[in-house]
C-alpha cells in the first residue's frame, strides 16, 4: 500500500488546469428539464413576470452549474473522448483505478446565473491522499475544485468535489 | 407584488422543515442524470452499474442530488430565498425502488455584517430510515418586506 503521493501529482496541487469555455450557452430547455427532473416548481424559472420582480429576470437552478461546462455525448471532428471534471479522470488513469464515485460535494453561489450567459471554468486540484480501503475498494481519495465565470468574469460559484478513485478488492 | 413566502422573523433554530417523501423510479435516475447532462454508466446502465461499479442498479447522481435538495429548500423558502452555500455528504446511493425521505431542521438563523438573514439548515435524505446523504445548507431570507436577497452582490453577498 503507498503512503506518499507521487511528485508530479504533487507538482499539480493548487494549479489551474482545464480553463475552458462551455460549449454552448445557458438555455432555457436545459434549466426546464432539470426543475422537472426533481418536479421543482419555483416559478423564478417557470414565470417571467416573478423572475422580473425577483431576479430581474430569468435565471438558471443555481444548482445546475455544473451543467453548463458538460461536454456533448459526441461533437463533429472530435477525436478524443471528452470528459468533465478531466482532473478526476487524469487521476484515475495516474493511479491505476479504474473504477470512481464522489462522496461529498461543496457548492457556493455567487452571480446567477442566466439563459444565454457563456460559462468559464477552470479546475484545481486541492489534495490526494495515501491510499485507503473502504467498502467498495482499495484507492485514493482527491479534492478537486471547480471555478466557473460569466462572461463578464464574474464568479458565479465554485464547486469542490471529494472523488474517491478504487480498484475492487474481489475484481 | 410577488408574496414572500418567509423572512427571517419567520425562523428560528430547531424549527422542522415539512418532509418531502418521492417514490424513486428508473425513471428519476435516468431523467436526472440526462437532465444534468451525465452520460456516465452507472446512472443508466443496470448492467454496468452491477458489473462494473459494484453497486445493486443505476443510482442518482451528484447533481441530481444538489437539484432535489435545492427544490426542498425553496420550497419551504418562496422564491425570494437565495441559496449560499450546499455541502453533502453521500454515505449511500439513493436506487430505483427506494422511497427517499427529505427531512430539514434549522440550526442557525444570523445576519451578517452586510445585514444579509441567512439560515442554516441539515437536511438529511433517507431510504427507510437509513441516511443516504446529508446536507448543510446555508439559505438567504429577506429581513424585511422589502428586502431581497437576489439584489445583494459583490461585499453585500457572502456566502
Amino acid at each position: 500500500m503507498s503512503t506518499t503521493v507521487p511528485a508530479d501529482v504533487e507538482a499539480l496541487i493548487d494549479k489551474v488546469q482545464y480553463e475552458e469555455e462551455g460549449e454552448f450557452p445557458v438555455e432555457r430547455g436545459y434549466i426546464y428539464t432539470s426543475c422537472a427532473s426533481v418536479e421543482n416548481g419555483n416559478p423564478l424559472f417557470w414565470d417571467d413576470a416573478v423572475a422580473a420582480e425577483i431576479t430581474n429576470g430569468p435565471i438558471a437552478m443555481p444548482t445546475m452549474l455544473s451543467v453548463w461546462f458538460r461536454p456533448h455525448h459526441w461533437a463533429p471532428n472530435r477525436t478524443h473522448e471528452a470528459l468533465p471534471l478531466q482532473v478526476h479522470f487524469d487521476l484515475k488513469e495516474q493511479f491505476g483505478l479504474p473504477e470512481a464515485v464522489m462522496t461529498d460535494n461543496t457548492i457556493v453561489f455567487y452571480e446567477p446565473v442566466r439563459p444565454g450567459d457563456r460559462l468559464k471554468t477552470r479546475q484545481i486540484l486541492r489534495s490526494v491522499s495515501e491510499e485507503k480501503t473502504t467498502k467498495l475498494g482499495t484507492g485514493r481519495f482527491w479534492v478537486i475544485d471547480v471555478e466557473y465565470l460569466n462572461q463578464r468574469d464574474e464568479l458565479v460559484g465554485v464547486e469542490s468535489y471529494t472523488g474517491f478513485g478504487y480498484r475492487r478488492d474481489d475484481a | 407584488m410577488i408574496a414572500t413566502k418567509l423572512s427571517l422573523a419567520d425562523v428560528h433554530a430547531g424549527d422542522t422543515l415539512p418532509e418531502l417523501a418521492y417514490d424513486v423510479t428508473a425513471t428519476t435516475v435516468v431523467l436526472g442524470a440526462l437532465a444534468a447532462r451525465d452520460w456516465r454508466p452507472m446512472h443508466h446502465d443496470h448492467d454496468f452499474a452491477v458489473n462494473r461499479n459494484g453497486t445493486k442498479d443505476i443510482f442518482l447522481n451528484t447533481p441530481n442530488q444538489a437539484a432535489w435538495f435545492e427544490r426542498y429548500l425553496t420550497d419551504w423558502s418562496g422564491p425570494k430565498g437565495r441559496l449560499g452555500r450546499m455541502k453533502f455528504r453521500m454515505k449511500g446511493s439513493v436506487f430505483p425502488g427506494d422511497r427517499m425521505v427529505l427531512a430539514g431542521t434549522v440550526e442557525d438563523v444570523t445576519t451578517d455584517e452586510g445585514g444579509c438573514g441567512w439560515v442554516t439548515v441539515l437536511v438529511r435524505l433517507t431510504v427507510d430510515g437509513d441516511l443516504k446523504t446529508d446536507c448543510t445548507a446555508r439559505i438567504a431570507l429577506p429581513v424585511t418586506d422589502d428586502d431581497n436577497p437576489w439584489t445583494r452582490r459583490g461585499d453585500q453577498w457572502r456566502p
